[in-house]
């Protein structure tokens, strides 16, 4: 009894926190690796489509967006309000497809290159015309796996 | 003489004690920026492109699926206006062919499913016909993953089962280029 005593006396009743930086550390690493930084802002209004049979996206860095859908109210002025193709950061054309393409593709490992998939964020109110254009682009590009962005429906039995 | 250098080394130290501090700075700013709403949709592969007029070949009727959307967001299945929350019940009901009915699919994988809308159709109408085409599918490959795994048809299935009930079902939806009557916005 008394041994024991005298050992717990002995050591110190703190918590040693020495180890907390490194806690901290394994967490930041965590959410580093998960992180993908917003890239652009969106110019143009999108509220993709309600869907049931939905897949997830696997690896973000492997998607490319292609936002389609009217202007913003404070970019009308300029563009009009016909629906507009928003690459990367900017408003775009179909023309500028390939472009676009090809400089996401440098920032992909080689052998990861088929799996490159294609995200349409389309607005629900667009029409098919400039829908089938991006879609006849890609073809051409020879860009093939795409998905068609949408929802879960929040009120759906 | 020992001990007094060592006590000069401890002073010398950088004292870590706010690392934790840093750290947490840079947590905060990835917790923050991170986003992880991840994207969700319908995966497709178009077909490749070719400068060729694809050759005409004559299919057989009964094994053709037509769906057509006009730029008034209207379906005509198989030549019969059709509501769209019959059309998930029609594709299944024609891709498995129950009653062996001569004006159904041979087989499920002779059926081939053709998609057709107009550049004035609107997208939300579009993708809700996609989603059902590809809802009937997955229907259909669900209840065939029972009958023969007695699993469902998620990840419990290897590849080569999956691979098996796509080769018995395979999904074959052609889109043929859409027609141009209806408004664009």
């Amino acid at each position: 009894m008394a041994m024991f005593k005298k050992k717990r006396g002995a050591t110190s009743p703190e918590v040693s926190t020495a180890s907390l930086p490194d806690i901290i550390f394994m967490l930041l690493f965590f959410f580093m690796m998960v992180t993908v930084m917003r890239d652009a802002s969106l110019k143009v209004d999108v509220h993709t489509p309600y869907a049931t049979e939905l897949t997830k996206l696997e690896e973000k860095s492997l998607v490319n967006y292609i936002y389609v859908g009217r202007p913003m109210a404070e970019y009308q002025s300029i563009y009009g309000t016909k629906p507009r193709i928003q690459l990367g950061d900017k408003f775009s054309e179909v023309d500028d497809i390939p472009l676009f393409l090809e400089k996401h593709k440098l920032k992909v490992p080689e052998n990861k290159h088929p799996r490159i998939t294609s995200s349409l964020r389309v607005d629900g109110k667009v029409t098919m015309g400039i829908v089938q254009d991006i879609k006849t682009e890609l073809r051409r590009y020879g860009q093939l796996v795409i998905n068609y962005s949408a929802k879960k429906d929040p009120n759906a039995k | 003489m020992l001990k007094k250098g060592s006590k000069k080394r401890m002073k010398n130290e950088v004292n870590a004690g706010s690392m934790a501090d840093i750290a947490f700075l840079l947590l905060i700013f990835f917790l923050v920026t991170t986003t992880i709403a991840e994207d969700k949709g319908i995966r497709i592969l178009l077909p490749p492109w070719s400068d060729e007029k694809p050759d005409v070949t004559q299919l057989n009727k009964r094994n053709v699926f037509s769906v057509l959307v006009n730029a008034q967001n209207q379906l005509l299945v198989r030549g019969e206006p059709t509501d769209i929350r019959e059309l998930r019940e029609r594709a299944k009901e024609f891709i498995i062919n129950p009653q062996h009915r001569e004006d159904l699919a041979e087989s499920p994988d002779g059926a081939i499913i053709s998609l057709k809308n107009d550049r004035g159709t609107s997208y939300e109408t579009y993708i809700e016909v996609y989603n059902e085409l590809k809802g009937a599918y997955n229907e259909l490959w669900e209840d065939l993953a029972q009958r023969k795994f007695g699993k469902p048809y998620n990840d419990e299935l290897t590849r080569a089962q999956k691979k098996a009930i796509q080769e018995e079902i395979p999904l074959v939806l052609s889109e043929a280029e859409p027609t141009a009557f209806g408004e664009e916005n």
